[in-house]
């Protein structure tokens, strides 16, 4: 499996340079880290070279990684050779606009939605960028860290009691 | 919206709203019809109606918990739903699951995938009018719950198996019940098979309804017998083998013109598939533990809790949820009913996951359904969004 991380990695250097930040494995995935403004382009070098099939997408929050708080997140998968490569990329809570590739993958317009429904992405281009699951007069996007499920006062599970 | 809409011709078309309640679409589903005639010029497709938040619902709960949540997507074949979760944290954990073990979920997989098709491919026929192949087969569907009853004793959100492996082994009683199951269970399909596969309505109904071709179907991502209709033969069984399905022998149907009479058939013939499977299972079964020795994630006998403190411990650790993992990234796919079902997980090392993300296979490729039923006529529309088995619960997660 590593041989394939190294295989695309030298591939999207190659055509790409420092567009590639970094490349690793994730148990049994390659996983390639690339810079924000050439993630399209990327994604459509990988889909012309074999990665014709887009399994999943969606949006990460971190709103520790100062400078970063968001990813995406992008798996493709080759259906002729049986591979799968994950591709990822951080940007800042200032600048959260995407690129869409609904016009690489038809399949894209829902997962960019929910992405947008959940944290907010804009992503540029899309046909229809509107709330998806839920309703369109919500004004936040919920899956974002700020919004925590427990109740604010509750202080009953916190770690400090459980010696952590 | 407005009520009609002129066009180029200068015709009116009249709007439908189809649902979100309605008795034809089988689940919450609304669809804003632009008709001409009887004939549908456009759609739209408005889900969420059953959301229930269940991304972040998971980054709350300890691992155990989620099982639950994952009961409720494709509640039709919930216990695939709930062994694909298993595997995902066995992954992230890196826990080997004994062979038994995975037979033991093999077997059980497939009966949900019957349960699964059953549903899907009566509910077809009940579309074109022959309710009478519903009936009868229902009583099926019934004797695979009564085997979910008899290994974990639920029915329908099963929360079967447990991280590591199953709750416990199956009995006499269940082994027995698999036996005459996989012996009558084809004698019924066949039988059902005779009285709708080729009955006159039914061809003319279903044949040409609801088509998309390989090259749509892949740009949509479908996956599972709807992509397979279409004539591309991906299955996550055979790609990716997890839980030892690649001792088992078994074909991939798949079909030609990807329309309503091949999605059909496909899942006709995954049922005989699965039917296989099992045998070979059950035939082949291992001897061995039913779990994986990790007691930070399996709870032990109760009889040990009670009388050992080392039990007692875990025991509290997993009922509160306080049993750490490692950090790491996962994502495991397993072929679910309607395609492939896959876990895409975040551990930060704490008690819950960072973040959890579900591919669900019909929220990804019901968009391709406002493309599938434009210019054909509404009863056909209901008919596609049958045969398309798409699940609300797991459609809104």
């Amino acid at each position: 499996m590593s041989e394939l991380l190294e295989r695309l990695k030298e591939k999207v250097s190659n055509q790409f340079g420092e567009a590639l930040i970094e490349g690793h494995m994730d148990y049994d995935f390659p996983v390639l880290v690339v810079a924000k403004p050439k993630i399209k382009e990327i994604l459509a070098f990988l889909k012309s070279e074999g990665f014709t099939y887009l399994t999943t997408l969606c949006g990460i929050h971190f709103p520790d990684n100062v400078g970063a708080e968001f990813a995406m997140m992008y798996q493709l998968h080759s259906l002729e050779r049986n591979e799968r490569v994950r591709i990822k990329t951080f940007m800042s809570e200032k600048d959260i606009e995407m690129p869409t590739i609904t016009d690489l993958w038809a399949a894209a317009n829902w997962m960019e939605r929910e992405a947008f429904d959940f944290y907010g992405f804009k992503f540029k281009g899309h046909p229809n960028l509107k709330r998806i699951l839920n309703m369109d007069e919500m004004n936040y996007h919920p899956l974002r860290k700020e919004y925590p499920l427990e109740d604010a006062s509750r202080h009953d599970k916190e770690d400090k009691y459980f010696g952590r | 919206m407005e009520t009609t809409t002129p066009s180029v011709e200068n015709k009116e078309y009249s709007t439908l709203n189809l649902g979100p309640t309605h008795p034809a679409t089988h689940g919450i589903f609304q669809n804003i019809l632009q008709m001409d005639g009887e004939i549908i010029m456009s759609a739209e497709s408005t889900i969420g109606y059953i959301h229930r938040a269940f991304e972040k619902l998971g980054e709350r709960r300890p691992y155990n918990q989620i099982t639950t949540l994952t009961d409720r997507m494709n509640y039709c074949s919930s216990p695939i739903n709930n062994m694909g979760w298993h595997m995902t944290v066995e992954k992230l954990i890196n826990c080997d699951v004994p062979k038994r073990a995975q037979y033991m979920r093999v077997i059980i997989m497939e009966l949900a995938r019957i349960a699964d098709h059953v549903i899907c491919n009566t509910v077809i026929a009940v579309d074109t009018g022959a309710l009478s192949g519903f009936l009868y087969m229902f009583q099926w569907r019934e004797k695979i719950y009564e085997i979910y009853e008899a290994v974990c004793g639920a029915r329908l959100t099963t929360n079967m198996g447990r991280i590591g492996g199953m709750e416990r082994d199956f009995s006499p009683e269940v082994i027995e019940k698999i036996r005459t199951f996989i012996k009558e269970f084809p004698v019924a399909l066949d039988e059902f098979d005779r009285l709708v596969t080729r009955n006159r309505i039914f061809v003319d109904r279903t044949v040409k309804a609801g088509p998309i071709s390989a090259e749509r179907a892949l740009e949509y991502s479908f996956s599972g017998p709807n992509l397979r209709a279409a004539g591309v033969d991906y299955d996550v069984r055979v790609m990716n083998p997890y839980s030892s399905y690649q001792d088992f022998d078994f074909k991939i149907p798949i079909g030609q013109n990807g329309d309503t009479y091949d999605r059909y058939m496909v899942r006709m013939d995954e049922m005989r598939e699965s039917i296989k499977i099992i045998k070979q299972a059950l035939e082949n079964l291992p001897e061995g533990n039913f779990h994986a020795d990790v007691p930070d994630f399996y709870l032990p006998p109760k009889e040990d809790v009670y009388s050992k403190m080392e039990a007692l411990i875990y025991h509290f650790k997993i009922v509160m949820g306080e049993t750490d993992v490692p950090k790491g990234e996962v994502y495991h796919c397993v072929e679910g009913g309607n395609g492939e079902l896959g876990f895409y997980l975040i551990s930060d090392g704490g008690r819950t996951p960072y973040r959890l993300h579900m591919r669900r296979p019909c929220f990804i490729y019901y968009q391709a359904y406002t493309e599938m039923i434009r210019g054909s006529m509404l009863s056909d529309a209901i008919l596609t969004m049958s045969s398309m088995n798409v699940i609300a619960g797991e459609l809104d997660a």
